[in-house]
């Protein structure tokens, strides 16, 4: 299905990426992380399972096993500094 | 009910005035005010840059709010949080809270902050003399939020 995936702050940075169009093969968070991990270098190492960091879907947080759905729009970020 | 984010800076006192202003059934209003500071961890902080997550931001800034009065009785509530670069000593967030007593006054204050800390997408990087750095996030912060309970 077809995503908007958003990166933010020191990730936006790391994966040199603000935001991309992609296709991902799966339906939940996890495969769309796996599919981003498979690409490796700094995606795998970003996004190991041992690494914190947060997604949300539609601008709700959620946990990994969520469900995605077409065209949604998914955000990576590190845990939240503000305040 | 206010709830803002915005790169100029704002001011306690009109805020507060502005919330008391032409009533009088508000018997507390507790207040808290963050600002950015000339030192962490151990580095000299030059200056602060704030990212967020529109859209997203202002959605997570509601449901902390509409928890907030899910759990206490609140006569008025004013959140506004900074974006952008800042300078030791500028103010970066404000909550003010109204209610008939101190009481649920000062809980919601507290209980706002902790889960904007956790909650809300924000995100600064720090100018020190050693470069650029982004803060981490502090697991005394997830405790913080923690001991309200968990309301997903």
């Amino acid at each position: 299905m077809k995503l908007r995936v958003l990166y933010f702050a020191r990730l936006r940075e790391r994966l040199g990426c603000a935001e991309e169009t992609l296709d991902c093969a799966g339906s939940t968070v996890a495969d769309l992380v796996a599919q981003l991990q498979a690409r490796g270098g700094v995606w795998a190492e970003e996004l190991a399972a041992d690494r914190a960091y947060r997604v949300a879907v539609n601008q709700d947080i959620v946990a990994l096993d969520a469900a995605l759905s077409e065209n949604a729009e998914v955000a990576i970020f590190p845990p939240v500094t503000g305040g | 009910m206010k709830i803002v984010v915005q790169n100029a800076a704002f001011e306690l006192g009109a805020e507060v005035d502005a919330m008391r202003r032409g009533r009088s059934d508000i018997g507390a209003i507790a207040s808290f005010v963050g600002l950015a500071r000339d030192m962490n961890d151990g580095s000299g902080v030059a200056a602060m840059t704030l990212e967020h997550y529109p859209g997203m931001t202002e959605k997570a800034l509601a449901a902390l709010v509409e928890e907030a009065q899910s759990r206490w009785t609140l006569l008025d509530v004013t959140l506004i949080h900074r974006v952008g670069r800042l300078l030791p000593g500028d103010p970066i967030v404000l909550v003010a809270v109204a209610g008939s007593h101190r009481g649920e006054a000062f809980a919601a204050c507290e209980f706002i902050m902790d889960y904007l800390k956790t909650r809300a997408p924000f995100w600064k990087k720090e100018e020190t003399p050693e470069g650029e750095r982004w803060v981490e996030a502090r697991a005394s912060d997830d405790a913080a939020a923690m001991r309200w309970g968990k309301t997903d």
